[in-house]
């Protein structure tokens, strides 16, 4: 290889790792979404609601990118959506009850969510319980912990100034006026590009892949095994934490009764996008494309008047559709 | 006559790959026709194509002379064409008579299994290959051989006429081998026409009629088995004469230890294990299946620890209570299954060279540095003569010689100074061998300590500067190198209390 090549191949690693197939169909799909819900009615391509889809996009999106670190080593984390509650919860604690300034609460926020990883990620890398049950296990805990802290009642974050600036505030606004661009949005974007950047990049984006790949035969190459996993349920516990944020942030209050179910649209968005739930194979592009494609399916059919029940059935077929796609394009390149 | 299974011209194309070129072979009922080539010459290929895993981009296929299709395994089957993988396809949990009728099972009313149907037509096909076996057992708890015939019985189930067995005696010993061999002499004597895929040359001779040898995706030839000598077989294989060179054992009375272990044990697998090990000398671990080589090689590796014992590196005691801890005191091991435990199949030859010493391309911020790790596995790559496309090729598309060769530069990218083979050369070719061969006396010449367990005596006489005998997890003697095999197994089969 020659220098000249050196620069596409720089950006090569972070495109190429797996399921390109999956992530143009998944982008012509987000495309053919959009260009229908735009057709079909005018109030969808207006900027006030592409802004509102972004930014129900983004606390999706962030516990999506967390969570595809996980599929990608063949593990899956249900407990993401009562653990960003949870540090919604701690962060309201640190800040109104104890009156902590912004700061301090974002790092705990990110700090709660690495604990609550660690944990989930040493009960299945030492203790070996399979990471279906230990997260199922983390789920039901984290959701009675923040009940439990609360009295079930939500803590509202009037005290701390700025503290709603952080998911619906616009930095991009003061730039851009025709289009204030949510801060969660940016946030978003900025997880995402931090986490492609780790996996393309670092030693642990690799061994997340080669962990997917073969644990045994990375275990036998000397790796500790156990503490690259749990580093990783960590770092995606970290991020879950920024969902927290973000939640908490935009609602201006930690609502403990919140949560469950977030993980499994979460991890729906990590499927739509190519993610192989067997481990090995997935992109943080391709879960981006996921989330908005959940996004842009739950505004579009609310413009049109269709019925809540009826967006869930829809929601659920386009999930077993995008799979379907992804077994028949798999199939044809063995 | 006309031939039982003709294919003629047989093309396939992957990505990158010209994998069978203008192919012909064919197969007459009640024969054993031997197909034998190099690793990635394109046997399993055309026995993929012939089995319906593959379509062939051209070419076709007759069976009993009439043109068929064979758009799946299914149709094969059909066709009445059987295969018994290298990899056995069995349900470990389910009796031997589920898994030979699995799919098939034969029904009462409202979906019920007639277990006692499905158990008579068991017992009526292992009656016919005169095997012992209840076909109630479950299957997980056979020997591996056992299962194999197990795969065998369900092939003819199928009313298999034609039956392609892709190295069948890889994990067989000697005794077992002579029992499948019984069996393939009387399926042959009923009209099933056998195709034997195997490396092993003696095996060849003794049961087959015909040989067929490829290299390169296409036919070299088709000779009758009697009349060829195995030299000329092996010329038509690699396209060259190979030179038989014996490794002379160097002294090294002068040379560092640099493995040693006192007293050894784990659970009842390994009992009481001492040797010592120089640098620059290659020990081979000889035994019969099951005395415990692997075990050994697993525990001194920490992938499995031992309970009690020493291990000592350089003359200074490690505890090594995983991999990790023993490959930073420079232990490689390169395992029998490569694909289970040496390989992330879906990751390319770069990442895999990498897997072990990874932190030595990493920055401060764990960043990797691709260009230095594509410049070292391009090396590689060269100096082991891996046949890839690049370095960014997956690793499950290589042949087994080459996965090998990946596996072999990553611990030699480590740079650890004792290397335990595990069958080093199991289901590699004939040439590729010598190069693996080749390339461990170069290793020991540079001062690296090796292990190689090895089932074929003559590797390890080939090898070995010293042979370690083990027998039911004991070690039951140290020979010399070049010792008679009658001596090697007296001590292989040398049981407990029991004099030399």
């Amino acid at each position: 290889m020659t220098g000249t090549e050196a620069q596409p191949a720089r950006l090569a690693p972070l495109l190429r790792a797996g399921g390109t197939h999956q992530k143009l169909l998944a982008f012509a799909s987000l495309i053919v979404l959009v260009l229908g819900f735009s057709l079909a009615s005018p109030r969808f391509f207006q900027v006030d609601n592409i802004l509102s889809i972004l930014q129900a996009t983004s606390v999706n999106g962030v516990l999506a990118v967390g969570v595809t670190l996980i599929i990608i080593t063949g593990g899956i984390d249900l407990s993401i959506g009562t653990m960003m509650t949870f540090c919604a919860v701690i962060t309201g604690v640190v800040l109104t009850w104890m009156g902590a300034p912004l700061l301090v609460g974002v790092a705990t926020a990110i700090a709660t969510g690495a604990v609550c990883g660690l944990v989930s990620g040493t009960l299945i890398a030492k203790a070996r319980i399979p990471p279906f049950i230990a997260t199922l296990g983390m789920m039901l805990v984290l959701k009675g912990l923040s009940l439990i802290v609360t009295g079930t009642r939500p803590i509202y974050f009037n005290d701390t100034e700025g503290y709603t600036e952080i998911s619906t505030g616009s930095l991009a606004g003061k730039v851009l006026p025709q289009f204030p661009l949510p801060n969660g949005v940016l946030v978003l974007f900025l997880v995402a590009g931090i986490v492609a950047w780790i996996l393309g990049r670092t030693v642990l984006g690799r061994y997340t892949f080669a962990l997917g790949s073969n644990e045994e035969a990375v275990r036998l190459s000397g790796v500790d095994t156990a503490a690259w996993k749990i580093a990783i349920y960590a770092l995606a516990g970290g991020i879950c934490g920024i969902a927290g944020l973000l939640i908490s942030s935009r609602l201006n209050s930690a609502q403990p009764a919140l949560g469950q179910g977030y993980e499994l649209e979460a991890i729906a968005a990590v499927v739509i996008g190519g993610t192989s739930l067997s481990g090995g194979r997935g992109t943080i592009l391709g879960t981006l494309i996921g989330a908005l494609i959940m996004a842009v399916l739950t505004n579009g059919l609310r413009v049109l008047s269709v019925a809540p029940e009826w967006q869930t059935v829809v929601t659920g077929i386009i999930i077993i559709t995008a799979v379907y796609a992804d077994q028949i394009r798999r199939r044809g390149s063995v | 006559m006309t031939d039982l299974v003709r294919m003629e011209g047989i093309e396939k194309r992957f990505p990158g790959v010209h994998a069978l070129k203008s192919v012909d072979f064919d197969l007459r009922a009640g024969e054993v026709h031997a197909l034998m080539g190099e690793n990635g010459a394109g046997k399993s290929t055309l026995m993929k194509v012939l089995s319906g895993v593959y379509q062939p981009d051209g070419g076709r296929i007759l069976i009993d002379g009439a043109e068929v299709a064979l758009p799946g395994p299914r149709a094969a089957q059909d066709h009445g064409i059987g295969i018994i993988h290298q990899e056995l396809a069995l349900m470990r949990d389910l009796t031997v008579a589920q898994n030979i009728w699995i799919g098939r099972e034969p029904r009462l009313s409202f979906g019920r299994i007639d277990e006692a149907r499905q158990n008579a037509g068991a017992t009526a096909i292992l009656a016919r290959m005169n095997l012992g076996i209840d076909p109630r057992t479950p299957v997980g708890g056979l020997t591996i051989a056992r299962q194999q015939m197990v795969e065998i019985a369900k092939a003819l189930s199928y009313r298999s006429r034609v039956l392609i067995m892709d190295e069948p005696t890889a994990a067989l010993n000697d005794a077992e081998i002579a029992e499948l061999f019984a069996i393939i002499a009387a399926l042959r004597s009923e009209g099933v026409g056998i195709i034997y895929i195997s490396h092993k040359m003696d095996e060849i001779r003794r049961i087959s009629d015909r040989v067929t040898v490829m290299r390169d995706g296409a036919r070299v030839d088709t000779v009758a088995a009697a009349d060829t000598p195995v030299s000329r077989i092996i010329s038509m294989m690699v396209g060259r004469e190979l030179t038989e060179d014996r490794a002379a054992i160097p002294d090294l009375s002068g040379a560092e230890t640099a493995l040693e272990l006192r007293h050894l044990w784990r659970g009842r697998e390994l009992r009481d294990i001492s040797f010592t090990l120089r640098r620059g000398e290659i020990l081979g671990l000889a035994g019969l299946m099951g005395a415990g080589r692997t075990e050994l090689a697993r525990a001194i590796f920490g992938a499995e620890p031992c309970d009690r014992g020493e291990i000592l590196v350089r003359g200074r005691p490690v505890a090594i209570r995983a991999p990790a801890d023993a490959v930073r005191a420079g232990i490689g091991y390169l395992s029998e299954d490569r694909k289970q435990f040496g390989l992330a199949p879906g990751m390319d030859v770069r990442a895999n060279v990498a897997m072990a010493s990874l932190s030595r391309f990493a920055s401060r911020i764990g960043t990797i540095d691709e260009a230095a790790l594509g410049r070292v596995a391009r090396g590689y790559i060269e100096t082991l003569r891996i046949r890839t496309p690049g370095d960014r090729q997956q690793v499950r598309l290589l042949s087994g010689g080459n996965q090998q060769k990946v596996v072999i530069a990553k611990w030699l990218l480590r740079d650890c100074n004792v290397l335990i083979f595990d069958e080093p050369t199991r289901g590699i070719d004939v040439g590729a061998k010598a190069e693996i061969y080749r390339l461990l006396n170069e290793l020991a010449a540079k001062g690296k300590a090796i292990i190689v367990i090895s089932s074929e005596l003559p590797e390890v006489l080939r090898l070995a500067h010293r042979i370690a005998v083990m027998c039911e997890g004991r070690l039951t003697g140290i020979l010399p190198g070049g010792a008679a095999q009658e001596d090697i197994m007296a001590l292989a089969t040398k049981r407990e209390g029991e004099a030399a």
